[in-house]
Order: structure tokens, then sequence, then C-alpha cells
């Protein structure tokens, strides 16, 4: 009973808290814009947390968290890619020239972005409707990662469990959590941080400290050997066998999609645009590669380990993955459970709240306003109300869908072992990367990326990951049976090798980024732009003509 | 080393926290570097993107 009431009065204080401070940001005094127009700055830490806070969700802890209980500490490789990449590279040389442009071309959203630069609308419904169809599959992962753990604190039945939750989500968006309250964005983030920073902590003490308890993992190898051998597993602290099954899932899907892809996530991009100067992105790095460290590295590091705490107790005598009956998003909700103290399993409660409503409000901004503004308000002569109440059914929708898709993944993909949460956010990951980044970057350092370079590499990047999806990777095109449907084998390539490359295993992002950099790369040196003028306005070059436009406070956006 | 049996998943381990002491370093060395004043322009898109927030 104890144990009940500790969990409820945090869970009140958190609702509480973040009532409060998102009341006081409705009341406008706390919001990102806010500050811009009274021309005052936001706290550097609160900037990284609140996009720390979006970064990472639920579907990190509990998903990729369950995936290093399985593939070991190889998926390292991932969290370093997430500071240096998603943090060092995507603030110092992506976001500081994304928020000059974004202001000079008056955008607003990610799919505004890429069309306003290319003047191409077709580039800003392309990106919104991938963004509309796909999202969901993402957002469902994280609240499936929610949902999970409650399933196991409270233990009661995941439909429950799922109904709860999206209930809570649904409060919280209807409340007003879309606005972007920078305070309770980063209360959210420094509940994560605490939360996991305690869990690694107290994983580690129990052990004997980080050499020893990194040690006996070392020494379970043999279990794993025996269980996963054939599929290249070497230990939980060895990389797999180069080439192997493993080593496919764990190097291109887990590590390169979500590494790579978060440069080009719709979500976070906007966040540059609202900070004041880059000296802000440049003082965010900070906190931010501090807070990426402890949450997403103590979250692999704590799965990983959480096969010595199973294997070494007489009850269980079994590694995660067995302990978890296959079911990988539990082994965190489980190891919690059964190895730390009750009043760290409420707090951690609380910090998987934080982690999938931060994410989760951040994913239905993005899907609402794709709906809002990309595709009917672009033209912003729409009237306010009509488009307000599109926005409304298209953020119900997209809520539904994701909560359809946390609903039925399980059970399409029950008792395979599948890291179905860690698996979805790739998938998404990846396909923003194929379609998105090259005209992205490209947009931002180039001048000689053409629209027409830049839509046949989207088309390119999307058509190929679509393709790979359904019919190359075994996972997804066995799930999908199309392939199956059409050509009567799934996936296509079977089980043939080229060398070291397991094409079944092969992540779509391998294929159809390269694929698409070329043909953003080759199509614009066929092709060029005639508004010269615009490209120097994007660049921010002190022309007559650029600046006279610059005046004119609205991009243009062609229609192709 | 630090009682992993990979050196592969060794570096990985160190590249982590490096590229996070680089964020630190980097962050702390430009604290000062990069700032512009608000201008009117960036009022206005400030003034949008309220907008957009109240239609969401």
């Amino acid at each position: 009973m104890d144990g009940v009431l500790l969990l409820t009065v945090l869970v009140l204080l958190y609702i509480f808290a973040i009532g409060y401070l998102g009341y006081r940001g409705y009341r406008g005094t706390k919001t990102a814009t806010d500050y811009l127009i009274a021309g005052r700055e936001i706290h550097p830490f609160v900037m990284a947390m609140s996009y720390g806070a979006a970064f990472i969700s639920t579907s990190a802890i509990v998903g990729f968290g369950g995936a290093s209980a399985m593939f070991g500490l190889g998926i390292l490789w991932l969290p370093f890619l997430n500071i240096f990449v998603g943090i060092f590279i995507a603030f110092i040389f992506i976001g500081s020239r994304t928020r000059a442009m974004g202001r000079r071309l008056d955008v607003h959203t990610f799919p505004e972005f890429l069309g306003a630069r290319f003047q191409s609308r077709f580039l800003q419904v392309f990106a919104a409707l991938i963004i509309l169809f796909f999202m969901p599959l993402y957002a469902g992962v994280v609240l499936m990662g929610a949902t999970k753990f409650i399933e196991v604190r409270l233990n009661i039945d995941y439909e429950t469990a799922l109904l709860f939750f999206s209930a809570l989500v649904a409060v919280y968006v209807i409340m007003g959590g879309l606005k972007g309250v920078m305070y309770a964005d980063a209360m959210q983030g420094i509940i994560m941080l605490a939360g996991m920073g305690i869990l690694l902590f107290l994983t580690f003490s129990q052990l004997g400290g980080v050499v020893t308890a990194q040690e006996r993992l070392t020494e379970l190898a043999p279990q794993a050997t025996a269980i996963f051998g054939e599929k290249g597993h070497q230990g939980w602290t060895a990389m797999p066998r180069f080439g192997s099954e493993f080593w496919w899932i764990l190097v291109s899907s887990i590590t390169l999609g979500v590494g790579i892809g978060v440069l080009a996530q719709p979500q976070l991009a906007v966040r540059y645009m609202t900070v004041k100067s880059t000296r802000e992105l440049n003082r965010a790095g900070v906190a931010g590669g501090i807070f990426i460290l402890i949450v997403t590295g103590g979250a692999y590091l704590v799965g990983s380990l959480s096969n010595v705490y199973f294997f070494d107790d007489p009850d269980v005598a079994k590694i995660s993955f067995q302990a978890a009956n296959k079911d990988l998003e539990q082994i965190i909700p489980l190891f919690i459970t059964r190895y730390m103290p009750p009043w760290l399993g409420d707090v951690f409660f609380v910090t998987l709240m934080a982690a999938a409503m931060s994410t989760a409000c951040s994913q239905f901004h993005a899907m609402g306003s794709a709906v809002g503004r990309d595709l009917f308000g672009a033209s912003r002569t729409a009237s306010s109300g009509r488009t307000i109440g599109i926005t409304r059914i298209g953020i119900i929708i997209t809520f539904l869908a994701s909560v359809g898709l946390a609903y039925g993944l399980p059970v399409m993909f029950a008792g395979t072992g599948t890291a179905i949460v860690a698996r979805g956010t790739a998938i998404f990951f990846g396909l923003c990367a194929a379609a998105f980044l090259p005209m992205y970057i490209g947009g931002l350092y180039t001048r000689a990326i053409t629209k027409a370079g830049a839509i046949a590499g989207a088309v390119t990047g999307f058509g190929v990951s679509a393709f790979w999806l359904l019919f190359i990777h075994a996972k997804e095109a066995n799930a999908l049976q199309l392939c199956n449907f059409i050509f009567g084998r799934s996936p296509l390539t079977g089980t043939a090798r080229t060398g070291f490359i397991l094409w079944a295993e092969v992540d779509p992002i391998v294929v159809a980024l390269p694929l698409a950099i070329l043909v953003t790369v080759a199509v614009s040196m066929m092709t060029k732009d005639v508004a010269s003028d615009h490209v120097a306005r994007c660049f921010g070059d002190a022309t007559p003509r650029a600046a006279a436009a610059a005046g004119s406070g609205s991009a243009p956006v062609a229609r192709v | 080393m630090l009682g992993l049996a990979d050196g592969w998943v060794a570096a990985a381990y160190i590249l982590c926290l490096l590229s996070s002491l680089l964020c630190v370093v980097y962050g702390i060395l430009n604290w000062n570097k990069g700032d512009e004043p608000v201008s009117d322009a960036d009022r206005q898109w400030a003034k949008e993107e309220d907008k957009l927030e109240e239609e969401l």
C-alpha cells in the first residue's frame, strides 16, 4: 500500500509541476518565442534539456535498453553517434545554419523549410506526408515503451496499461501540451537525467563498481554464444562476428539508422530556429552532451548488465532475453521491479512518463503542423478557424493510428524476440535520413543543389527505403507479406550473401542514403536553378534584390 | 580494458566519453561567441511562430 501511495504522490507531483509550468507558459511568459520577441535569451541549460527530452524517449530507455540486453555493449556506438552527431554536429554545424536560413525564409516547420529553400510546394507536401504516414510508427513505439513499463510495474495487462497511458497523453496534449513551454520541457529532461543517473549508479554499485560489473558481464559470454552463437553473438562486451546477422542488425539497423537519422528529424530541426543566436547553441552543447551520455549510455549499460542480475539470481538463473520470455521491451521494467529498491521503481515510473510525454508532444506538434500548415495552411490565406479544425482532426487521426500501432505491433511480433520499439524508431529515423538528409544538408551548405536534384534525391531516398523494407529486409518483408504475395517467397533475396553482405539484414539506410546522395548530386549537376536571387536570400547575401526580397517577410513557394 | 572483451566495444565506450567531453569543452571555449542582436525580422518570425503554436 505504501508503494502505491508513493507512486500516486510522485505522479500527482509530476502532473502538478508540468501543469503549473504549462499554465505559466499559457499565460504568455515562458515559451521560446516569448523570449525571442522580448529580445532575451533562453538559458542554454533549459534549451539543451528541452531538446534532449524531445530527442530521447521511452524508445531509447525501454526499447534500445532492451535491445542492449540482447546485443550487448556493441550498442555503445549508438550513444557515441547520439552525442557526436546528434548534439555536436547537429548544434554546431546544422543548427546554426538552420536557424539563420529558417529566419531568412520565415519558415516554421521542417517541410516548410525544405519547400521554401528549394521553392517547391511538392517537397513541402512530400515531407508532410512522410511525417503524417510514418511518424505514427515512431509515436506508437514511444507509447509502447511506456506502456510496457506500466504493465510490469502495476502488474496490469498491456491493453489496460495502454489505455491508461494513452488517455494520460491525450489529456496532456488537450490541456495545451503541444505549446512548447521551455521550462516544462526542461523539467522533463531533468527528471530523466536524475532518474537514469540514480539507476546507473545503483546498477554498478550493486555489482561492485564499474570495471568489476563489466568483468562479470564479460564472464557470461558462454551463455550468449550458447543461445545466439549461430547468429554471431560473441558475448555482451564484444561486437558480434563481422558480417553475421547480429552484426548487421546492430551496426546497420540499430546504430546507423538512429545515429545518422537524428540530423533530419522534423520535430528536432525546428527547435534550432527558436534560439536567439549561435551562441545559445554553442552553450547548449555542454548540457546536451552530458544529458545524452547519462540517459542513453546509462540505459544501454543497464540493459546489458541486467544479464548478470538475472543470471546470478538463483530464482531465475537465465539471461535477460529468456527471463523476459523473449519480450525485449519487458527487460528494463522487469529488471527495475526485481532488483532495484521499490522507491526507485516509482521514481523511474515518473522518469518514463517524462520521457514519453516530452517526445510524444514534439511528435504530435510535428504531425499537427504538417496537417495545419504544410498540407492545408501553406497558402496562408486559408481561414484560421478552418485550419485549426483540420489540424485537430489530423492530430486525432494520427493519435489513434499511434495507439493502434502500439496495440498491434506487440501482437504481430509476439514471441519472435524482435526489438519492436528499437526497430520502429530506427525505421522512421532511417526513412527521414534517406528522404531528407541529402537535400537538407546540401541546401544548408551549398548553392549547387537544385530543385530538381532535391526532388529526385528525396523521391529516390524514400522509394529505395520503401522497396527495401517491403521486399529485402527480412523482418519487415516477412511481417508485411507483400513480397510473399507477389513473388511467393520472402524476403526476395532469401538468405543470399555477397561476401560479408547478408542482404536480408542490411538496413534500408545503408543502400537508400548513398543512392539518394548520388541522385541529388547527379541531377543537380545536370540541371540549374534560375532563381539566383532566391538562393542569395537563403544564404543571406547582401545584394539589393536579396535584401528587398528579405524585407517582403514571406517565402515564395513555387508549385511544380 | 575496462573489463570489456573487445577493443571495438572499448573504443565505443571511450568515444562516448570523449564526444561528451568535446561538447563540454567546445561549449565552454565558445561560451560568448556567436551572439547576434534580435532583429525586427526575428521578432516577426517569433510572432508568426506564436500564432502557429496557438493554432495547434
